[in-house]
């Protein structure tokens, strides 16, 4: 199929082996890097498959069965779900005109900062048995109205709206940046609009849009709060029913292993659905996708389409939290936001900026290194790198927490006094290296996407011409995976705003953030205190959002700019 | 040149959190007591009173029963925690079981916390109570409907089918009362009563204050629910169409949990640990329930007005160890009855 797509696409560039000339064999140093980033972050789930491995293997649980079906049902619908609303919206905002478009392309991203165990909860408010809407319908309809929305399908549909920006964001660098000359010599050649789309682009994204799916499942597979407000046993909602109820942690762990196998089967699918296929950018910019304008009832309904993603997955909530917050202003409860709170804002900030830094740094080493060449194992150390992301938040603090155990006895037991002290979680070092561990996966995921549309032909002229490496890096890629790079720090920033069971289990002494704030409200129900502080964090992670809508527009403007320039 | 701009920013960006960091790294001055809690509501003022009262400082770590646990037992013995608190008997029962805490030796406990709200070997000390009982909607439902017995097992008749509302198996709340039907009445007995829940298609919800709208809205007529929970409600709400009832008191009495704590084994502040102890179960008693209504577990103490409200019940009694252990087999009890 996407060989058929070859003709348009100039000479896609072979992938290197070990009889091509310089890049091949690597550079010792970056594959060394590459190693020790794998070993860091394989550290934590291989402490904790130890410690197991040293007790008896317990039992699995009787209902397992079930959670298998369950998170694959749950797999597929989410997976579905996004798919279709990201690489639709994607579409529509790339190759359309309609009214709004230009603020229609970066809204739609915002969903991206609605955490979804909020959403999940908002959405039950609302849409439950006992909420305004099935109460209105019954008074309008009459009592049959009465039906739960805890159930799979709801969840489906939450895990959704949250999600799909994921895939509308790669999907839609991909459409931007590949569309320009495929799209037209595919249309030149006759193809229509459509089968244009099918047929050249979608196939050319695939690797995009296949990192997104990757990232989605990833996050279907460790998420525990979601799932059970919606009452879906998932395997990962089976290792807490297990942990925290049997106080039986071995067989947690051996669940948690359960969900490493099904992310690697996730990994293992995205590698396939990428295939062989290398589709790299050659030459200039074409004259870029034309976008049709759509006439005023279509633009309309495109709107629509567009309105009802943002308003299910972002608007609705956020009004609800509004509604919240300002009802409990007005009440005489405690102020909602103190200095506890402001401290805990900062750590968030700072957390995410050293996170994200660190991670992109990581991700862009891994890219290069893999660029320059290198064996199979370097691939393999690579793909370990990802494995971080789909290992749930409190297994890895576990991890980190016996990782740095591990540690203190060996530097006690070869004499240095007191070994590391109380390193991991007497400072915030634990929390940096376990989150580092669980996001340098996405950061990769995202600058490998755009690494792949980077020429080979280019590095190897560039190194041919005599300049090092890190020249290279800083000169040639850098600056052609820029997209990629602003991705990835935004993913980043986002999820490390987010995160919660790393920080719960490895934080300082009086040392919040504010997700833990929210966590530690919501989970007692005083949603009313919960909604201002759980608002902020939509507005920290709207930051990033906008960091990258600006790093998109001006990808875009230069574009334009190139092309005007063209057809002087 | 875009590179050099995104270079800016990035190096700006790298600045600025080196400043923040600094924060992040830097040591406060450690408190006299470090208290590990998996019990967040108002501690912060409780504490609070106590150091004016005591002029011991305490600085204190919230997080999730089973992470805390993991966390004193990775730390060992540069573990800085002094108090565990936790909720749940069956909690208390593992950290005991799992050898974190020390015993006390202390006549204002013994005499503070009646036997079967401590430990035997007195290495936890109960708090505060809350009862799991009936809520229902008295436009669908008559108090003489439940069966005043056995109310939780009666909740299995076929006459509720479609009617009841609970929470989620992996809600300790649904844990820890099954443990105690399994303790009441033996395994066999206890699957039959889940089983027949799940007959009645039992709503599961994600958490009880949705319980109570959906009773107040009479979508469910029948739930269980904390109590305090209820409180915190009427308090907001007051007009909320629903009613308490307190479950089997011609039989067992209504099922409870304690909230608790005891000293860490590694903490090198024994005295005062016990002191703060012994403080929460005397004088501190009021600040402990304040805000949450639950019930002091110290007779001496009044309940607040709220829970006081409720009326006088008969709890069923507590057997931690019992619970603690049964809890594996109610998590699998409950797989077995195919309970959500």
């Amino acid at each position: 199929m996407t060989q058929s797509v070859a003709p348009p696409v100039p000479p896609v560039a072979p992938e290197p082996t070990a009889r091509s000339r310089r890049p091949s064999r690597g550079r010792p140093g970056w594959s060394v890097s590459v190693l020790l980033i794998a070993l860091a972050v394989v550290g934590p789930v291989a402490a904790v498959l130890v410690d197991v491995a040293n007790g008896e293997l317990p039992d699995w649980p009787r209902n397992l069965g079930d959670m298998v079906v369950t998170t694959l049902l749950l797999m597929a619908g989410v997976g579905i779900g996004t798919l279709v609303l990201g690489c639709g919206l994607a579409w529509l905002v790339t190759a359309c005109t309609f009214p709004l478009r230009n603020v229609m392309v970066w809204l739609l991203v915002l969903p991206l900062a609605m955490p979804a165990y909020i959403l999940g909860f908002v959405f039950l408010s609302i849409f439950d048995a006992a909420g305004p809407v099935q109460q209105w319908l019954r008074s309008a309809l009459g009592d049959f109205v009465e039906f739960s929305v805890a159930t799979l399908p709801g969840c489906v549909i939450v895990m959704s709206l949250t999600l799909y920006p994921y895939v509308y964001l790669l999907a839609r660098a991909a459409f931007a940046e590949q569309a320009p000359s495929t799209y037209d010599a595919a249309r030149t050649l006759g193809a229509g609009r459509g089968r244009a789309f099918f047929r050249v682009l979608l196939p050319l994204a695939r690797p995009s849009i296949a990192a997104g799916l990757a990232l989605v499942m990833m996050e279907v597979l460790t998420d525990f709060a979601t799932v059970q407000y919606f009452g879906v046993q998932t395997v990962s909602v089976g290792v807490y029913t297990v942990w925290k109820g049997s106080y039986d942690f071995g067989s947690a762990v051996q669940l948690a292993a359960l969900v490493m196998l099904f992310a690697v089967a996730v990994l293992a699918g995205e590698r396939l659905m990428r295939g062989r296929a290398r589709f790299t950018q050659q030459g200039g910019h074409g004259r870029g996708l034309q976008p049709v304008r759509l006439s005023v009832g279509r633009g309309l309904l495109a709107l629509l389409a567009c309105l009802l993603a943002l308003a299910g997955s972002f608007v609705v909530p956020v009004l609800q939290l509004v509604w919240w917050a300002v009802d409990h202003a007005r009440g005489d409860g405690p102020p909602a936001l103190d200095s506890g709170f402001a401290q805990a804002f900062s750590n968030s900030i700072s957390i995410a900026v050293i996170t994200s830094l660190t991670c992109v740094v990581l991700a862009l080493v891994i890219g290069h290194a893999i660029r320059l060449g290198g064996g199979r194992w370097l691939r393999a150390a690579a793909q370990l790198t990802t494995f971080g992301y789909a290992v749930p938040g409190a297994v890895i603090g576990i991890g980190t927490l016996l990782l740095f155990d591990y540690l203190d006895r060996a530097l006690e037991a070869l004499g240095v006094p007191g070994g590391t002290g109380l390193l991991v979680t007497g400072s915030v070092v634990g929390i940096l290296y376990a989150f580092v561990v669980r996001f340098v996966g996405p950061a990769s995921q995202a600058v490998d996407a755009s690494y792949q549309k980077v020429p080979v032909t280019l590095t190897q002229s560039a190194l041919s011409l005599g300049a090092g490496p890190l020249r290279v890096l800083g000169r040639v890629h850098a600056p052609l995976v820029r997209s990629g790079v602003a991705v990835a720090l935004v993913l980043v920033a986002i999820d490390a705003i987010k995160e919660l069971p790393v920080v719960l289990m490895l934080r300082p002494f009086g040392f919040n953030t504010v997700s833990v704030w929210v966590y530690q409200l919501a989970k007692e129900n005083l949603w009313g205190l919960a909604a201002l502080p759980a608002l902020v964090i939509v507005a920290l992670a709207v930051v990033p959002v906008f960091i990258l809508f600006r790093q998109v527009r001006t990808a875009d403007t230069a574009t334009r700019q190139r092309r005007s320039r063209g057809s002087l | 040149m875009r590179t050099s701009a995104l270079l800016a920013t990035g190096l700006t960006l790298a600045a600025l959190s080196a400043t923040a960091g600094c924060g992040l790294f830097g040591e406060d001055q450690p408190a006299d007591l470090q208290v590990y809690s998996a019990r967040h509501y108002g501690s912060e003022e409780v504490f609070k009173q106590f150091t004016k009262e005591t002029g011991i400082t305490v600085d204190f770590l919230g997080g999730d029963n089973s992470e805390l646990l993991e966390r004193i037992k990775a730390e060992g013995e540069d573990s800085p925690a002094d108090v565990y608190m936790t909720v749940d008997a069956g909690n208390l029962w593992n950290a005991a079981d799992q050898g974190l805490l020390q015993p006390i030796d202390s006549p204002t406990l013994d005499k503070a916390v009646p036997q079967q709200y401590r430990d035997s070997q007195d290495r936890w000390f109960g708090l505060v109570l809350r009862a799991r009982t009936v809520l229902y909607n008295p436009d669908n439902v008559k108090e003489s409907d439940l069966d005043p017995q056995d109310t939780y097992a009666g909740l299995a008749d076929p006459k509720w089918k479609g009617r009841i509302c609970m929470r989620d198996t992996s809600e300790a709340y649904t844990v820890s009362l099954v443990a105690s039907l399994i303790d009441l009445y033996g395994r066999d007995k206890a699957l039959d009563i889940v089983k027949g829940w799940v007959a009645n298609d039992v709503d599961v919800m994600a958490n009880d204050v949705l319980l109570i709208d959906a009773v107040d809205a009479g979508t469910c007529d029948v739930a269980l629910v904390n109590h305090y929970y209820l409180a915190r409600e009427l308090e907001e709400r007051p007009d909320l169409d629903v009613k308490l009832y307190w479950a089997s008191q011609e039989g067992a009495g209504t099922h409870v949990n304690i909230s608790g704590a005891g000293v860490v084994k590694t903490s090198d502040n024994k005295e005062q640990a016990q002191e703060l102890i012994e403080w929460l179960a005397t004088k501190g008693q009021d600040d402990m329930i304040a805000g949450n209504h639950e019930f002091p577990v110290n007779p001496s103490v009044q309940p607040d007005e709220v829970a006081r409200s409720f009326g006088t019940f008969k709890p069923m009694p507590i057997d931690a160890e019992a619970y603690g252990a049964l809890n594996a087999e109610a998590v699998d009890l409950l797989a077995e009855a195919g309970y959500k």
